[in-house]
């Protein structure tokens, strides 16, 4: 028999973990290409599955804050090359490069698997669907509700999972530069808010500050392109100068 | 012969080393070190600030801006 109050609470609080991981999934997938991307994302699925299976309720033992720390700084600095890159080719190109992929571009591998994209989307599935577990069973094991609370979050995976598929043609409509910006700037966003919180510090409003931080660095950016375009334009109207 | 197999697994497996230790040097570092720097120091030290009771989650996301901007600037000269 289903509890609808934990179906909801649970299905509400999965939701927004697996909408951070679907983010990163279809973000990382758009830049490097979804083959190594989502051989990342089913092996992350089978890991937190095959954690499942093993623990159970004693999940909520799983020192996440030490995963989180690791993972989110990891994101970090990746997140932040990206971002660099990004503000770059932005700044040089405008937005160009809609929808082609350049197979030598960012050093993607023509053949075999694309370890950068695999680790990006594997650390992604892994962390977010580990505390979908903790969830599961912390709620599951309050309210003596775990089918409830495991289909809840079943549910959950499946409407954003399907949400995700659906968005990946628009993603890639996206401007390859003005894309790589964008990735950039939300696994720099996920990346801090991770590792911050991993170190037991608490965010002001909790998981929505996630926005506050992408907005954050998606200023941080403009204004970076900005200067960028301008030292690029003052050099060209000074070069004529020295010709004479 | 054994030495042989020996001196090319070693080889083998040193080549496999090094590729291991330059995908994840690009992978942290990639071509510039010091944002990378920046943001451990950042979060070591909003680790020390949090244990003494100052807030201080608004630290590394200032610092990892900073950093981008400088690294940036050396960038384009």
């Amino acid at each position: 028999m289903i509890n609808p109050a934990v179906f909801t609470t649970t299905f509400l609080a999965a939701a927004v973990e697996i909408i951070e991981m679907v983010i990163i999934v279809v973000g990382v997938g758009a830049i490097r290409g979804w083959r190594s991307t989502l051989l990342g994302t089913g092996a992350g699925l089978a890991v937190v599955a095959a954690l499942i299976l093993a623990l159970g309720t004693a999940l909520t033992y799983v020192p996440i804050n030490v995963l989180r720390v690791v993972a989110g700084s990891l994101l970090f600095v990746f997140g932040l090359q990206w971002l660099r890159k990004g503000i770059r080719r932005v700044a040089a190109n405008g937005l160009r490069g809609m929808g082609a992929r350049n197979a030598t571009d960012d050093d993607i591998p023509a053949h075999g698997v694309d370890w950068i994209a695999f680790l990006l989307a594997f650390r992604g599935v892994v962390l977010e669907g580990l505390e979908v577990a903790i969830i599961v069973a912390t709620f599951g094991a309050a309210a003596g509700a775990f089918l409830s609370a495991a289909l809840a979050a079943a549910a959950a995976l499946v409407v954003i999972g399907g949400a995700g598929a659906l968005a990946r043609r628009l993603v890639e409509r996206i401007p390859r530069s003005a894309l790589q910006l964008l990735v950039g700037t939300l696994l720099s966003a996920f990346g801090s808010f991770w590792a911050v919180e991993g170190l037991g510090i608490a965010w002001p409003g909790a998981d929505l500050f996630i926005i506050a931080l992408a907005a954050w660095y998606v200023l941080a950016a403009a204004w970076y392109i900005r200067r960028l375009r301008r030292q690029t334009r003052h050099a060209s109207q000074l070069a004529p100068q020295h010709v004479r | 012969m054994i030495v042989s197999w020996l001196n090319r697994a070693g080889t083998v497996s040193l080549r496999g080393l090094v590729a291991f230790g330059k995908f994840w040097y690009g992978f942290v570092i990639g071509d510039d070190w010091t944002v990378a720097a920046a943001v451990a120091a950042a979060l070591a030290v909003t680790w020390l600030l949090h244990t003494a009771g100052v807030a201080a989650w608004w630290l590394p996301p200032l610092v990892a801006v900073a950093a981008t901007g400088a690294s940036l600037r050396r960038i384009s000269g």
